[in-house]
C-alpha cells in the first residue's frame, strides 16, 4: 500500500467547532535518507524544491530520546514547532529474531518469539504456539486452552497498564507513571508465581502451558480483581477529568477509519477510530467464543480515544478473567501427544521408551508435517500473526511474525502532520509502539 | 524623596550601620542557600510519597543532605561545552538566570511586628526592617529582574548551537514574556489597593488580616499564582524544559556545574516567587502574635509557614498536572489571564475612584461589568475571526506546497 492511496482525505476533516485536520495532498511522509538529513542539518533547504527555507529544519528525534518508547528514531521536518513530513526510522533493536526462529526447534520457539514484544510477551508465544500446533493437527486439552486465555487476558491488563503509564509520562504527568506500574506490578507478581518470570516468560508452549496454574491461584486473581477496577476509576479522576490531559490529547492525531485500514492499523488504533473490529470476536480463537466481552470502539479516532479505549479494554480484559474464575475447566494442562510433550519425569526411570522420547523431544524437536499455516491473534496492539512454513523437519523452515507496531507506526507521519511537537510525543504514545516487535 | 524608608539609613551611616547592611546580605544569602538545599529536598521527597515511593533517603537523616551530595557530584563532573556553541553567551547564560533569583530575596520583608509597630526590629541599638533592602520602586525591581531572568533562559538556548535547546530558548522567550504580562497587572491591582509600589509599604497596608487576596477580590491573586507558576517554568508549564519533548530543553547542552546553577536559580526562583506572592497577597509576615515572651517569633514563623504552602502548591501541581502545551499556553496567557487580569485592574479602580467620588457603588459595579461583558464579547469574537482566517490559510498554503511537490 502506497504512502500516496493513504491520504485519501485531501479537504480538512471536519470535527466539530475547533478542530480541523491538516493533511497534506501528498504524502506526510518525508522521504529523504538519513544521510541526506544530516547533511541538511546546518544548512536547512527545502527538501522538495531545494532552495534555501529559512524557515524549517530537520530534527532528528530519536533513537536516544526520552519519549521515543526505545529506540524509535523519527526525522521530522520542522517549521518553528510544526511538525510538517516526517519519517520513522526502525531498526535500532534488530536482533534477528525471526532468523533465528529457523534455527531453534518449534519447542525452543516461544523462548525466542516471548522476545519480540516484552510488554505482552505471551501473546507471542501463543500466536506461535497455534501456528505450530494448526501444523502438527494436534487437540488442546480445555484447561490449557483456558489457562491460556486467563493468562493472556491478564497479559493484556499489564500490557494497558503499562500504556496508561507511558502515556502520562509522556505527556507530563509523571505520577502516572509510577501509578500505572504500581498495578502492573500486581499483575506481573502474579505471573512470576505461575510462570517463574515477570517477563519472557515462555510459558505457552506447542501443546499446552508449562506448568498448571499454582495452588491459590484463584485467590490471587480475586486480588488483582478486587484491586485494578478501583485504581482504574482513579486514573478517570486523574487523567479524563482533568481539562489539561484533555486538551492535550482530544484532536490530536486524528485517524479516519479508511486511513486506518489503508495504512493497516489494528486493535485499539483501528477501533478507535469506530471501526468494530477484534479478531477475539470476528476471529474467535482459544475459547473466546465461550465468553462475555464488549468490543470497545471510539468516535473521533484521536488520541483521546485511543486512551479510552485501551482504559475500558483494561475493564472488559478484567470481566473475561472473571467469567474464567468460573468457567476454567479441570484436567491436563498439556496435550498428551507423547511426540509434542516430553514424558513427567518419573517416567523416564520406568520407561526405556519414555526416556528415548525425551530425549528426542529435547536435542532434535518433534517433527512438523510439511506445510505453512498463518494464525493471528489479538494482542493489545492489534493483530498478533505468525507465518510458519514446515518442511517437515523439527525447525520452521521459515517464521514471520506480523508484529502490529510495525503496521501501527506507518500511521505516525500522517498522525502528526501539521501538528506540535508536543503532539506528536502524544501520538507517538498514543500509537503504543513496542520497538521489540517492531525490529524483531 | 528618600531613597529608602528603612530607618536604619535615615541617620548618619556609620561602619556599624554599614556592617548590619552586610550581615542581612550576608544571611539573606545564606538563608536562600539552605533554604534551597531543603527545597529541593522537601520537592524529592513530597513528590515520592504522593507516587508511592519513598524518595531520597541515603545521604544524611531522611536524605535531607542529598541535596548536598548531587552538588558535589555536579561539581567535580566534567564541564562539556558543544563545539557550535557561543561559548562566551553559553558561560554567561547561567548567571543570568541565577543572580536575579538572588537579587528578588532582597525586597522581600521576611518578619518584623507590623500589627502594633512599623514593621522594624532592634538590632544593636538600631531599628531597622527585615529586608536587605526597600527600594521606592519596590515590586517593580522584581518585575525587572525576572525580565532579566529570561535572558538567562533564551541565552542558554540560543547559544547552545543544538535544535532542541534552540526550541527551548523560543519557548522560553514566548512564555516568559508573555506571562509577565499577566503578572505585572495582576500586580498592579495591587498597588491600587495598596497605594504604594514599596514592599515594606505593601505589607503594612496589609497588616492585621486586611490581606491583599481578600481586598483585591482573589482573582489578581489566582492570575498571580498561575502566571507565576508560568514564570518560573513549573509544571505544568515547563515548557521550555519539557523533558519528554525537548529532552531537556533549554539546558539540554549544559553539564556539570552550569547545570547546577540552573538547578539552583530554577528552585531558588521558586522560593522567591512565593515569598512575593506572600507578601503582595497574604500580607507578608502579618499574623497573631500568641505568645507575646518571644514575639518577634511570630512574624518570620508566619511568613515561613506561608511560603512552605506555597511551597507545597507547587510540588502538589507538578505530581498532579499534565503539561500544558504550547499554544493551548499561549491561548491562556493573552485571550484569557491578559484581559482578565486588565478587567479586574479596570474594575478595582473604578471602584476606587466611585469610592473616592461618592458614587454609588451598585452603579459602579453594574456599569463597570457591562462595560467588560461587552470587551469579553469583542474579544471573543476577534478570537474566533482571527482563528477561522489563520485556519483558512493554513489550508491554502498546505495547498500551494503541495502543488510542487511530485512525491
Amino acid at each position: 500500500m502506497s504512502a500516496e492511496e493513504v491520504t485519501v482525505a485531501t479537504a480538512p476533516v471536519d470535527l466539530g467547532d475547533d478542530v480541523r485536520v491538516r493533511r497534506r495532498a501528498g504524502s506526510a511522509v518525508l522521504r529523504m535518507t538519513e544521510v541526506k538529513a544530516a547533511d541538511m542539518a546546518h544548512a536547512p533547504r527545502d527538501p522538495v524544491t531545494g532552495e534555501q527555507a529559512d524557515e524549517r529544519m530537520i530534527l532528528n528525534m530519536g533513537p536516544a530520546h526520552p519519549s521515543t518508547h526505545g529506540v524509535l528514531r523519527l526525522l521530522l521536518e520542522m517549521e518553528g514547532e510544526t511538525v510538517l513530513r516526517s519519517k520513522p526510522i526502525i531498526g535500532y533493536l534488530h536482533t534477528g529474531m525471526e532468523k533465528t526462529g529457523e534455527n531453534l526447534t518449534f519447542l525452543q520457539g516461544p523462548t525466542n518469539v516471548t522476545r519480540m514484544d516484552y510488554a505482552s510477551p505471551l501473546f507471542s508465544e501463543l500466536v506461535f504456539s497455534l501456528a505450530t500446533e494448526q501444523l502438527l493437527g494436534i487437540e488442546l486439552p480445555e484447561r490449557a486452552t483456558w489457562i491460556r486465555m486467563l493468562m493472556c487476558e491478564l497479559n493484556r491488563v499489564a500490557s494497558h497498564l503499562l500504556f496508561q503509564a507511558t502515556n502520562g509520562m509522556d505527556l507530563g504527568a509523571v505520577s502516572m507513571m509510577i501509578y500505572g506500574w504500581r498495578e502492573r506490578e500486581e499483575v506481573l507478581r502474579f505471573f512470576e508465581k505461575v510462570t517463574g518470570l515477570r517477563m519472557n516468560h515462555n510459558y505457552i508452549r506447542p501443546g499446552g502451558v508449562a506448568a498448571d496454574l499454582p495452588d491459590g491461584w484463584q485467590d490471587d486473581v480475586r486480588h488483582l480483581l478486587d484491586i485494578i477496577p478501583p485504581r482504574l476509576d482513579e486514573y478517570e479522576v486523574l487523567l479524563n477529568n482533568q481539562p489539561i490531559f484533555r486538551a492535550r490529547l482530544q484532536g490530536v492525531g486524528v485517524l479516519e477509519p479508511a486511513e486506518a485500514l489503508a495504512l493497516s492499523a489494528t486493535g485499539p488504533i483501528l477501533r478507535a477510530t469506530g471501526y468494530d473490529w477484534d479478531l477475539r470476536r470476528d476471529e474467535p480463537y482459544l475459547a473466546y467464543d465461550r465468553v462475555d466481552f464488549d468490543v470497545v470502539v471510539g468516535t473521533c479516532g484521536d488520541a483521546f480515544d485511543r486512551f479510552a479505549v485501551r482504559l475500558e479494554e483494561i475493564r472488559q480484559s478484567l470481566h473475561i478473567v472473571e467469567q474464567i474464575l468460573d468457567l476454567l475447566p479441570g484436567g491436563d494442562y498439556r496435550t498428551q501427544d507423547k511426540k509434542v510433550t516430553p514424558p513427567p519425569r518419573a517416567r523416564i526411570d520406568e520407561s526405556m521408551e519414555a526416556l528415548i522420547h525425551h530425549f528426542k523431544i529435547f536435542t532434535e524437536g518433534f517433527h512438523v508435517p510439511e506445510g505453512e499455516v498463518y494464525r493471528a491473534v489479538e494482542s493489545p496492539r492489534g493483530e498478533l500473526g505468525c507465518y510458519l512454513v514446515s518442511d517437515g523437519g523439527p525447525k520452521p523452515y521459515r517464521m514471520h511474525i506480523r508484529g502490529p507496531s510495525f503496521a501501527n507506526l506507518q500511521t505516525l507521519p500522517h498522525l502528526m502532520y501539521g501538528r506540535l511537537v508536543a503532539d506528536a510525543v502524544a501520538v507517538i504514545s498514543s500509537v503504543d509502539p513496542i520497538m521489540g516487535e517492531v525490529d524483531r | 524623596m528618600v531613597i529608602a524608608a528603612d530607618p536604619l539609613l535615615l541617620g548618619p551611616i556609620g561602619l556599624e550601620i554599614v556592617l548590619i547592611v552586610l550581615l542581612k546580605v550576608v544571611v539573606s544569602f545564606a538563608l536562600l542557600m539552605v533554604s534551597v538545599m531543603l527545597m529541593v529536598w522537601f520537592e524529592r521527597k513530597l513528590l515520592g510519597d504522593m507516587q508511592n515511593r519513598i524518595g531520597p533517603d541515603v545521604a544524611g537523616p531522611w536524605g535531607i543532605l542529598q541535596t548536598l551530595a548531587d552538588g558535589i557530584k555536579l561539581f567535580f563532573k566534567e564541564d562539556l561545552i558543544p563545539e557550535n556553541a557561543d561559548r562566551p553567551i553559553f558561560k554567561l547564560a547561567p548567571y543570568l538566570s541565577l543572580v536575579p533569583a538572588f537579587l528578588v530575596f532582597a525586597i522581600v520583608p521576611v518578619g518584623g511586628d507590623f500589627r502594633t509597630g512599623d514593621g522594624t526590629v532592634g538590632w544593636f541599638g538600631n531599628r531597622t526592617f527585615l529586608q536587605v533592602a526597600d527600594p521606592p520602586m519596590g515590586i517593580l525591581l522584581f518585575l525587572a529582574l525576572s525580565s532579566v531572568a529570561v535572558y538567562g533562559v533564551m541565552l542558554a538556548g540560543w547559544s547552545s548551537g543544538s535544535k532542541y535547546p534552540l526550541l527551548g530558548s523560543v519557548r522560553a522567550s514566548a512564555q516568559m514574556i508573555s506571562y509577565e504580562a499577566a503578572l505585572g497587572l495582576a500586580i498592579a491591582t495591587v498597588f491600587l489597593t495598596g497605594g504604594s509600589l514599596s514592599t515594606h509599604e505593601i505589607v503594612s497596608s496589609q497588616s492585621g488580616w486586611n490581606w491583599n487576596v481578600v481586598t483585591t477580590g482573589v482573582v489578581p491573586f489566582l492570575i498571580f499564582l498561575v502566571a507565576g507558576t508560568a514564570e518560573l517554568n513549573r509544571p505544568p508549564f515547563d515548557l521550555v524544559e519539557a523533558e519528554q519533548e525537548l529532552v531537556g530543553g533549554f539546558h539540554t547542552e549544559y553539564s556539570s556545574i552550569r547545570f547546577a546553577l540552573y538547578f539552583l536559580a530554577e528552585f531558588m526562583n521558586v522560593i522567591t516567587m512565593s515569598a512575593i506572592a506572600v507578601t503582595l497577597f497574604l500580607g507578608g509576615p502579618d499574623g497573631p502574635i500568641l505568645v507575646e515572651q518571644v514575639a518577634w517569633v511570630w512574624p518570620t514563623l508566619w511568613f515561613s509557614l506561608k511560603v512552605l504552602a506555597f511551597l507545597f502548591t507547587f510540588v502538589w501541581l507538578r505530581a498532579t498536572l499534565p503539561r500544558i502545551r504550547y499554544d493551548q499556553l499561549m491561548d491562556l496567557g493573552w485571550k484569557v489571564l491578559i484581559p482578565l487580569a486588565l478587567g479586574w485592574f479596570l474594575l478595582i479602580a473604578a471602584l476606587n475612584v466611585g469610592r473616592d467620588r461618592g458614587w454609588s457603588p451598585l452603579v459602579v459595579v453594574f456599569a463597570s461589568v457591562a462595560v467588560l461583558w461587552a470587551g469579553a464579547a469583542m474579544l471573543r469574537g476577534a478570537v474566533r475571526k482571527a482563528r477561522a482566517e489563520r485556519l483558512a490559510l493554513e489550508f491554502e498554503s498546505d495547498e500551494v506546497l503541495d502543488a510542487g511537490d511530485g512525491a
